[in-house]
């Protein structure tokens, strides 16, 4: 059973029940779900854990109510997968890679949209609905579908094919906007006071998908075998993958289901758009809205709702923020798959240059243990790599042609 | 300035419902204020205690966000519409 027990705001503290609410009606702050931790003490163990069904459900006593019924295309319990390679090449003693490439639909969005739209079905909704950067409508679109939902996904109009394509093959219906996402945000919120019987996942469920995020954190100790990690890397877009990965490492140090420090949180943005690495670097309370210009369109997100919560963790726990230039990102998609056999979005490519900056920067530990989130899977932006991927020859069939080019001969070289 | 005041649905029940209210202003500080004198408590629900935006409000301004113009300042034109929006992000 879920021990979740309500809402509360994080700006305030006032409290509401488990309804579908997002903001404090005092102050407009977040709501996040609160749990019942004494409770849960002795009840949830590593045994009872490990005994669960090898998704995020596994960890349904820490998530919101699903009721017994959750949503599930099996989101989660994706490898954690040591990286040695990638290791040296950094020159740093332990990197662990969290794969979540290997969702559903290939991103961690199902996490959140799994506990999201579990939820929404307790509420009483029957349409899926989210505004987008691309890999939410194609999770939300799809698990929709699996429930026999209608969903309504709104994204900007100039995202990646594939995103857009992904999104749309499940029936649902897929809006485009002609703006940034933060325009399509800003209008999904209007739309929600408009549609109060849709369930925008990230914003009237937005407490419950927030929550979806923290299974992270369970699967990066439970696989490390009930260990925490000195150090992790998170791409931040919004910040909530981020705070909630924090607040799944302080869950499991709660209920004594693991011990030691918590972890040092470190946060990856694309140079293009770094409204939370700016505001970190200006030792800023206050994150200053920004345009996104950047490849990494999963991560263009300029003004980070999330974004006062990120610098509170990192200021804790003495992290630090990464902003990287595109080439930077396009050579860490490479050296990823050259160095793991991981192919990543744009977004795995940030986490993989931010690795290097914060290690050149000093502020990365390369003597202690390092978890870095893989977010998303490649083929969901094969534009960003068009130029960079592609055969080294076309030849004719004949051994002769094949063996000069193969000699480095080239004869028409195809991008 | 004759402008619409557009409110989120968590600001409405201190208006009789509506989800409009036209004032006189000529910024976005005036056009809140306005608001507040009609329909008393909006103000703080928007405003902080130093008369700040509160971090987790929007404010647009002819769909432009007020922080890209000169926040509570932004100068109105006649018809615009000021439209206040809770911040939630996440795509």
């Amino acid at each position: 059973m879920s021990f979740a027990t309500g809402l509360r705001c994080r700006e305030c503290g006032a409290t509401y029940p488990d309804d579908a609410r997002y903001s404090c009606d005092e102050c407009f702050g977040p709501l996040e779900v609160t749990y019942d931790l004494a409770a849960a003490r002795g009840s949830v163990t590593r045994a009872s854990i490990e005994s669960g069904p090898r998704s995020i459900w596994r960890y349904h006593d820490l998530l919101p109510d699903a009721g017994g019924d959750p949503v599930d295309l099996g989101a989660g319990w994706t490898p954690l997968r040591r990286a040695d390679r990638l290791a040296a090449r950094l020159g740093v003693r332990e990197l662990w890679l969290k794969d979540d490439t290997r969702n559903p639909t290939g991103s961690f969005k199902d996490r959140v949209v799994a506990t999201a739209l579990s939820s929404a079905r307790q509420l009483g909704f029957t349409t899926a609905a989210c505004a987008s950067t691309g890999n939410l409508a194609t999770s939300v679109a799809a698990h929709a579908a699996a429930i026999g939902w209608p969903s309504v996904t709104i994204i900007p109009h100039d995202l990646e094919r594939a995103k857009v394509a992904m999104s749309s093959i499940f029936g649902g219906t897929v809006l485009a906007v002609e703006g940034n996402y933060d325009d399509v945000n800003r209008l999904c919120v209007e739309l929600v006071d408009e549609h109060p019987d849709w369930a925008f996942v990230n914003i009237n469920l937005r407490p419950y998908y927030a929550e979806g995020s923290k299974t992270l954190a369970f699967e990066i100790v439970e696989q490390l075998g009930w260990r925490l990690p000195a150090q992790v890397v998170v791409p931040v877009a919004s910040g909530s993958q981020f705070t909630k990965v924090a607040k799944g490492f302080e869950q499991l140090r709660a209920l004594d289901l693991v011990t030691g420090p918590a972890p040092r949180m470190f946060a990856a943005q694309a140079a293009g758009c770094s409204p939370v690495a700016a505001a970190f670097a200006r030792g800023d309370e206050v994150v200053i809205p920004q345009r996104p210009a950047t490849i990494a369109r999963s991560l263009a997100i300029g003004n980070p709702a999330d974004g006062p919560y990120v610098l509170d963790e990192l200021r804790r726990g003495g992290g630090d923020a990464g902003a990287v230039s595109d080439a930077a990102i396009l050579d860490g998609i490479a050296e990823l798959a050259e160095t793991e056999g991981i192919f990543a979005e744009t977004a795995g490519g940030v986490t993989v240059a931010t690795l290097h900056q914060l290690i050149e920067r000093g502020t990365l530990d390369p003597a202690a243990s390092i978890v870095a989130i893989i977010s998303g899977h490649g083929l969901k932006t094969l534009d960003a790599i068009a130029d960079r991927a592609g055969v080294f020859a076309t030849v004719p069939p004949s051994l002769a042609a094949a063996e000069a080019a193969l000699a480095g001969d080239r004869l028409v070289v195809t991008r | 300035m004759s402008v619409i005041v557009r409110l989120p649905s968590q600001l409405r029940a201190l208006v009789g419902g509506v989800s409009e209210v036209p004032v006189e202003a000529a910024t976005v500080r005036q056009a809140i204020v306005a608001v507040d004198e009609r329909f008393p408590g909006i103000a703080g629900r928007v405003l902080d205690d130093r008369g700040s935006l509160r971090r987790f409000v929007n404010v647009f301004v002819a769909d432009e966000d007020v922080r890209f113009l000169d926040g509570l300042d932004t100068a109105l034109r006649e018809g615009q519409t000021v439209s206040l929006v809770p911040a939630v992000a996440g795509g």
